[in-house]
């Protein structure tokens, strides 16, 4: 067992915390914003949509950028959920979809 | 979705955030596999023992603290530190969005048991629950049990990362790099409510796909969803008066 550090200099500590409390920012803030908006018709239907355009935002660039196998296994998932329901199901399916395809030099 | 008076009000409970960390099962491979992998990152980085386990602790978001490693340094001074908390918070910034979809779901929870709560998001127990949301529940627990199972494992697993080496030789072998982006996909199907979603969904799909093309970074998330609410808030929708 090599010795090991348990050291932590007071500037990475300092950046740590400030890290940590930027990261708060983003989770706290957008609950703390929303109280603050009146809630329109408007702003329910954004809203409402908020959820689905998070999830296609976060998959559609990701899966594009990682390639012909990674897309396959997000519409495997997709197709999957719409026949079981099931999110665990989803995930067995796309993981398998894409390791195949990786084993496979896709 | 009613802002009647008579709307039920969310709670929390044990049972609830039982039933949080029953729905996370699907996550933790993911989060094992990660949180190992920055403790392993963060050791070829020259980070200590304690500096690795302090980031997952306290900043707690994988891919900032990933992201935070290439403006790693020896030596800090002000502007060092405003540019590393600037590029994590650009990373994390799309929690905002996640945090003012919930708002509307948990807004009206005591503040004692908010504010501190919210330490807990992840994109995780975020979408598990949106879904549970999505299908009647109220209790908050669903969030907040599986965020401190979650931060539990994180802060664990950092630690044999950085002493023995990645759990998994190559994450991307058994797709590891992309459980995220899956769930993601699938959990798209529960979240479709019909043919209104389908303008934000195709602008926010557009708009995210041209920023990732157009910039690095991870503002397309942020992009592209605001793009998709916009656009819902713009189209003339059956609500409105």
């Amino acid at each position: 067992m090599p010795d090991i550090d348990l050291s932590a200099s007071p500037g990475a500590v300092t950046a740590l915390v400030w890290m940590a409390f930027a990261t708060y920012l983003c989770r706290a803030g957008g609950f703390w914003l929303m109280a603050h908006v009146p809630i329109t018709a408007r702003v329910r239907r954004a809203l409402a949509a908020l959820p689905g355009s998070i999830m296609i935002s976060t998959v559609l660039p990701l899966g594009v950028k990682a390639g012909p196998s990674a897309i396959a296994a997000l519409v495997v998932a997709v197709l999957v959920m719409m026949r079981w329901r099931r999110d665990i199901v989803a995930l067995a399916a796309g993981l398998a979809t894409l390791s195949a395809l990786r084993a496979l030099g896709v | 979705m009613s802002e009647a008076a008579g709307r039920p009000r969310p709670f929390v409970s044990r049972a609830g955030m039982m039933l949080g960390i029953r729905l996370s099962a699907p996550f933790l491979p993911g989060i094992i596999v990660f949180g190992s992998a920055f403790g392993t990152s963060a050791a070829q980085k020259g980070l200590t023992l304690t500096e690795t386990v302090l980031s997952s602790a306290l900043v707690f978001a994988g891919a900032s603290q990933l992201v935070s490693l290439e403006l790693w340094r020896d030596d800090w001074d002000f502007a060092s530190v405003a540019a590393i908390s600037l590029l994590v918070f650009t990373v994390n910034a799309r929690m905002i969005l996640m945090g003012a979809s919930l708002h509307s779901w948990a807004g009206s929870l005591p503040g004692r048991t908010l504010w501190p709560s919210l330490y807990l998001l992840t994109d995780a127990n975020w979408i598990i629950s949106e879904r549970y949301r999505r299908e009647g529940g109220l209790d908050f627990g669903v969030m907040i049990g599986p965020g401190i199972l979650f931060w539990f494992i994180w802060v664990f697993v950092a630690v044999p990362g950085y002493l023995l080496g990645s759990f998994v030789e190559d994450p991307r072998r058994f797709g590891f790099d992309f459980v995220m982006p899956i769930v993601f996909a699938g959990m798209c199907v529960p979240m479709w409510k019909g043919r209104q979603d389908l303008f934000p969904w195709l602008a926010a799909g557009v708009a995210s796909a041209l920023t990732a093309a157009l910039f690095s970074g991870y503002a397309f998330i942020v992009v592209g969803a605001l793009t998709g609410a916009l656009t819902a808030a713009i189209l003339p929708g059956a609500d409105d008066a």
